[in-house]
């Protein structure tokens, strides 16, 4: 476990931030938590809401399994407790995008208890910089509205498309110690729900958000007073809101005032926070058991059939890859970092393995390595991603299996790569058209060979009197004589063998 | 000819069935009875006589096919108006709601049309079901049909929520009608009246599409002028409901078929703690004839306790008003019913002004009430308790049904009061409820059954308690009073 050196420099010496974060993450479903209607993204205004989520006189809410299911695996792959009986409650509110008046949450016995996620900080010295933060609870609840200001001069519309749709809030322990240890956590978590499954953690559509707690103390001291930052929606806001906050308090403490339980919000635009309500105006939300709904109680099927369902979790898989596979630390971090990436990975490593006729741990460096520098450093110079690449896993394999074979040089691969990216064609078909395959038929390059060294007798001469340097230039002649195509290694050799005879 | 406007449900059924009559001259016959009454009466909110001459039509057209006409074939019923109806006014007796049509039907008044029955109207009631005289309506105070025999023409409570459809029944206006019970809104108004009705066990009647007032408590069930015809309406209108989580997943039994008023190796309790100090006598005595009734009919009396039972008023009316207030939070005037919007208006200012304009006295002290037990600092003291000691209620009918079959207890502490007499003094009226209350609070079914007439002239009700899902057991013991109490008396027609 690494202590975190991070620190507010004050006027009156170090001080120390405390973060804890709820992350209220929207469950994969196709319907909401207790209606039938869809959930899909950017859908026209109110053409997803049902009778219940209009909360029309007499409508009853009915829970939905498969959101139940998805919180519960979720629990599961933080390894939390699970419990059995949990029970929904009622937050009473008002607002225009709140129907019923009251959101159906659960406040006294959630779904999910005491869980943990592992972060790593230093993705080069994993071992070394991994901390635990606690999850306390995971609860699910209902999204609401959307109010719509600039519709009308006067009026605000509001868009229920929301209204209903199941949410997971993840509840962590104020176990953070910085704002790269927010990030980390938070983008940890990320990863775990995308593998999970039970939540898309598209943040720039609000499927993921998080509600900031930050404190600070004097290291040692106790907990101090915190506030609240509603509905920070990126990484990069929360850690920029974490380190505003902190940095705001500090200011505050050692101007000599105190600071005030509140909740705050966020501007992106400033990268600050504002105060929006105090302790004193917070809601009186009067939570009690929702009536309309009995305790939720779980049997053991259900729960072996969540447990079952899990897939191979990104810690254990980068521990597989490194242990297994012998990748390096980084290397597999980044290949597990997200669920698409590994499983692209997994595909691009059978299809490998399958056209060399060898063991996937036996072209695994090849594969990593040839991903991470080459597709993503291309990826990356297109200004794409992974999941657009008209490059696949097979005929990414197809591209590595003409490296392997010796049929095209590491640098006629990049070439082919570019053009697989701009066309979408195979890699062999481009090596033919293009006319890229190395020579590799060592009687044509012996030949060649030969005749650079009956045309450059003088240097063989001065080679062997022992200026070696001269082997650079012997290798340049060969290949120049190729036209580039034949391969090096072999070059190399037929060259060393002849001038030591 | 007979007065069609005199048969129940069973003799409408059957003589539809068997061609004695149609069902549009049965339809006919109580819309014109309903119309006649509205001026003096005032039962129904709406009246639909064209929806129950359409479902007669249909059910005169499927026997001239010779098809089955269903268990509520050609009878025609009242509803009460917190049964959403698709496409006619539902309101809850709330100007809140005035002219809301839903695009939806409630499950139990489409279980009761599938079923071949037809609507005569949605019924008055006290507004959003709370109340216990039908005063706290909207629309205008139910009348009660009955009189005092002394002569005066003091108009009296029909009883409540269920007031519309007490009336209605006593006055012929329809053979049957939906009620809701949540703390004896059907059994008071039946006892009122005197006419019957069953709260089933909680769960029985899908809750879907009926407006919410206390969502632990509500349960539909069906009113009528006798104990078979509780039982065929009420086998139309149970059953699970999946949009209802809290609805049974349990089979119908066939209550009519199952009907018996022979008692023998039954045991009745007489719960001792409902023999509280000032009983009426009228009301103690028809006890006593009930008791007399059923040990003729074969029964075991036996003294039972319920020692909780004088905390059951004071836990409902913490437990009911504090689901109300969070269940009529919808009513905010942003998406239907009633928007009150003052030039320059806010948000908060459109809540403020709108709910002070579409609730009325009483609901607003229930919403009041409710938000201040669920409030921070008061919940665990209110709430939580209440919660504690409504477990402790049910286990005292647990208790007692190990030595019991059923419990047999007045209805009400009195018969109908005059209008007027009780709404200066909220827990003088909360007080009817105190022998109905108990067993909502355990989700009991429960009846009520005419036992005779006091002094005055007005009718006064039994009221018998089953143990869960026993309605067959309640059913029959109130058969078993029915055929000893030979109640036929009938309010004299003066409207």
């Amino acid at each position: 476990m690494t202590e975190s050196t991070y620190r507010i420099q004050g006027a009156t010496g170090d001080w120390e931030v405390v973060i804890g974060l709820e992350v209220h993450a929207q469950v994969t479903s196709q319907s909401k938590l207790f209606s039938g209607s869809a959930t899909a993204f950017g859908a026209e205004p109110n053409s997803q809401v049902s009778l219940v989520d209009a909360a029309m006189p007499g409508m009853l809410p009915v829970p939905n399994r498969e959101c139940i299911r998805q919180a519960v695996r979720t629990g599961m792959a933080i390894n939390a407790q699970i419990n059995k009986w949990s029970r929904f409650d009622r937050k009473n509110y008002f607002y225009a995008d709140l129907p019923q008046g009251y959101q159906i949450s659960q406040l006294y016995h959630p779904l999910v208890g005491e869980g943990s996620i592992e972060i790593v900080l230093d993705e080069k010295n994993p071992e070394n910089s991994t901390k635990t933060i606690g999850i306390e609870r995971i609860h699910v609840e209902q999204d609401a509205g959307k109010l719509m200001h600039d519709q009308h001069p006067t009026m605000s519309y509001v868009d229920l498309n929301r209204s209903g749709v199941a949410l997971m809030e993840i509840v962590s322990r104020p176990d953070m110690r910085s704002p790269a240890e927010a990030g980390a956590y938070l983008t940890k978590l990320r990863t775990i729900l995308r593998y999970v499954g039970s939540c898309d953690g598209n943040m720039d559509q609000g499927s993921m958000r998080a509600d900031v707690n930050v404190s600070v103390r004097k290291p040692g001291e106790p907990f101090g007073t915190r506030t609240e930052t509603k509905n920070v929606n990126s990484v990069r806001f929360v850690m920029q809101a974490i380190e505003h906050e902190a940095n705001r308090q500090v200011d505050v403490l050692e101007g000599g005032g105190k600071i005030v339980q509140e909740t705050r919000l966020f501007d992106p635009n400033t990268g600050s926070t504002r105060s929006m309500r105090s302790k004193e105006d917070a809601h009186d939300y009067r939570y009690f058991p929702d009536p309309d709904l009995l305790p939720l109680e779980l049997d053991d099927a259900f729960l072996e059939d969540c447990l079952a369902s899990l897939p191979e979790l990104p810690d254990a898989k980068r521990h597989r890859y490194e242990s297994d596979l012998d990748l390096s630390a980084y290397n597999a971090g980044v290949l597990t970092a997200d669920v698409e990436t590994a499983r692209w990975f997994e595909l691009l490593l059978a299809e490998t393995a399958k056209a060399a006729g060898k063991q996937p741990a036996e072209v695994a460096k090849q594969a990593s390595n040839w991903l991470i520098s080459e597709l993503f450093g291309a990826l990356n110079k297109l200004g794409t991603s992974l999941d657009e690449s008209p490059v696949t896993p097979e005929k990414g394999a197809e591209l590595l299996s003409l490296i392997a074979k010796g049929t095209i040089s590491g640098s006629a691969a990049k070439q082919v790569l570019e053009i697989m990216l701009e066309t979408g064609d195979d890699a062999g078909v481009i090596v033919e058209r293009e006319g890229l395959k190395q020579e590799s038929d060592t009687g044509a390059i012996e030949a060649e060979v030969d005749k650079v060294l009956a045309a450059n007798a003088d240097k063989v001469e001065q080679y062997k009197a022992g200026k070696e340097a001269l082997f650079g230039f012997f290798v340049g002649q060969t290949m120049k004589a190729m036209k580039g195509k034949g391969n090096p290694q072999v070059v190399n050799e037929i060259l060393k063998a002849k001038l030591a005879s | 000819m007979t007065d069609l406007t005199e048969l129940g449900v069973a003799a409408i059924r059957d003589g539809v069935a068997n061609g004695t009559f149609t069902a549009v001259e049965v339809a006919e016959a109580f819309n014109a009875n309903v119309a006649a009454a509205q001026q003096a009466l005032n039962a129904f909110i709406v009246a639909t006589p064209e929806a129950a001459i359409e479902a007669a039509k249909a059910t005169d057209a499927k026997r001239a096919a010779g098809e089955a006409l269903g268990k509520m074939g050609g009878v025609p019923i009242g509803m009460k108006d917190l049964f959403a109806t698709k496409g006619v006014q539902t309101t809850a007796a709330s100007h809140m709601l005035e002219g809301f049509k839903p695009e939806y039907e409630s499950t139990v008044s489409q279980k009761l049309w599938d079923a071949g029955a037809g609507m005569l109207g949605k019924l008055n009631l006290d507004q959003f079901a709370m109340g216990s005289s039908n005063e706290t309506s909207y629309f205008g105070n139910v009348i009660s049909p009955w009189r005092r025999n002394d002569g005066g023409n003091a108009a009296l409570a029909p009883g409540g929520s269920s007031g519309g459809s007490s009336a209605a029944l006593a006055a012929r206006l329809c053979p049957a009608a939906t009620g809701t019970d949540t703390g004896g809104s059907i059994r008071q108004p039946a006892a009122f009246t005197g006419t019957t009705g069953i709260k089933p066990t909680y769960g029985r009647c899908s809750r879907w599409g009926i407006v919410a007032f206390a969502s632990s408590l509500d349960q539909a069930g069906p009113m009528a002028r006798s104990v078979q015809d509780c039982a065929i309406m009420l086998e139309a209108m149970a059953g699970f409901d999946p949009k209802d989580s809290t609805s049974l997943d349990m089979a119908v039994p066939a209550w009519e078929a199952g009907l018996s008023a022979d008692m023998k190796g039954k045991k009745v309790g007489i719960p001792r703690e409902y023999r509280v100090d000032g009983l009426d006598a009228d009301v103690a005595k028809s006890w006593d004839d009930g008791i007399a009734w059923l040990k003729d009919a074969g029964a075991e009396i036996v003294e039972i306790s319920l020692p909780h039972t004088k905390y059951a008023l004071p836990t409902y009316y913490i437990i009911a008003p504090a689901e109300a207030s969070s269940n009529l939070a919808r009513y905010d005037g942003v998406r239907y019913g009633l928007r009150d919007l003052p030039d320059g208006a806010n948000l908060q200012d459109m809540y403020a002004a709108t709910r002070a304009a579409g609730f009325g006295a009483e609901v607003k002290r229930r919403i009041m009430i409710g938000t201040y037990v669920l409030s921070a600092g008061f919940y665990d003291a209110y709430y939580t308790q209440a919660q504690k000691v409504r477990t402790l209620i049910s286990h005292d009918f647990k208790n007692a049904f190990t030595e019991c079959d059923v419990i047999l207890a007045p209805t009400a502490p009195s018969a109908a009061f005059g209008l007027g007499e009780n709404v200066d003094d909220p827990l003088k009226m909360y007080l009817n409820d105190v022998f109905a209350v108990p067993a909502s609070l355990a989700g009991l079914p429960a009846m009520s059954v005419p036992a005779g007439l006091n002094a005055e002239g007005l009718p006064l009700g039994l009221q018998v308690i089953g143990k869960p899902f026993d309605e067959q057991g309640v059913l029959n013991a109130g058969l078993a009073i029915e055929q000893r109490a030979g109640f036929t008396a009938k309010p004299e027609k003066w409207w």
